[in-house]
């Protein structure tokens, strides 16, 4: 792993906007309905939705964050962000977010970060994806169907890597 | 039955400092993993950090882990046939700040 070690999932991912099953069926869909309850949770501002949900699904279409394993994680900086913050979402049925390997998503971590501070997003990218790319944490995130259960998911990973 | 000589397989390396100020963020490490899956050489990206870490070169996944911020040194490897020019060509697409700032 490379060195994120001061940086954990509950650093960043906001617990009370963790969604256990999206309504949402499509790409755009998913990245508002994951903003608007960061926004419903009070981690970022109701007026900075609009602007969030274009920002980040502008980047999508640049190039999908579906890099496979049915895994995805749209993000996205604005400069009137305070703070880095994230929310899980999750899928049963899966959803065409234009994977790379062209198989449905089931698990999202949407990421959004200040514009001032890159190396911060980039040890948060880090923390998301060395797990995603771990089996066995796919396999239990995407089997978590409650936001506790998908929390204490999480909290296992930080204190595990806890040195 | 024949003997033939073994050729050594051609590998080759190159240092590389990213120098884009957002560092090697998704975008970027898709470009890398892009070009690098053009070669049919393997790619390996190694950072040093206290211990060596190293990955594939052609898992943006994996690319991404490094978290390698402006500053960072990385070391492009490349084993394969086409590793000289894999080398080049993905050093130049670092070097150049993946056309960012």
């Amino acid at each position: 792993m490379g060195s994120s070690k001061d940086v954990k999932f509950c650093d960043f991912v906001v617990k009370e906007a963790i969604i256990p099953e999206l309504e949402a069926r499509d790409r755009a869909g998913v990245i508002r309905e994951m903003i608007d309850s960061l926004a419903k949770a009070g981690a970022i501002e109701a007026d900075l939705v609009e602007d969030l949900c274009s920002e980040v699904t502008k980047r999508e279409m640049k190039g999908t964050t579906g890099f496979g394993k049915g895994v995805a994680v749209p993000h996205g900086k604005h400069p009137r962000l305070q703070k880095m913050v994230a929310v899980v979402g999750r899928s049963s049925s899966g959803v065409d977010f234009a994977a790379l390997d062209k198989q449905p998503v089931y698990s999202f971590f949407l990421l959004l970060s200040p514009v001032s501070d890159p190396e911060r997003h980039l040890a948060a990218m880090n923390v998301i994806f060395s797990n995603l790319q771990v089996d066995m944490f796919r396999k239990f995130l995407r089997q978590s169907d409650t936001k506790q259960k998908i929390w204490e998911l999480l909290e296992e990973v930080d204190q595990s890597s806890r040195v | 039955m024949s003997f033939k000589a073994i050729t050594p397989m051609p590998t080759a390396e190159r240092e590389v400092i990213i120098a884009n100020s957002l560092g090697l963020h998704a975008r970027p490490a898709m470009q890398f993993v892009d070009l690098a899956s053009t070669f049919s050489s393997r790619v390996i990206v190694q950072k040093q950090c206290g211990e060596c870490y190293e990955v594939d070169g052609k898992s943006v996944m994996q690319m991404i882990t490094l978290e390698a911020g402006v500053g960072t040194k990385l070391k492009i490897r490349a084993d394969g046939e086409d590793a000289d020019a894999a080398v080049r060509q993905l050093a130049e697409l670092v070097e150049n700040k993946f056309g960012e700032e």
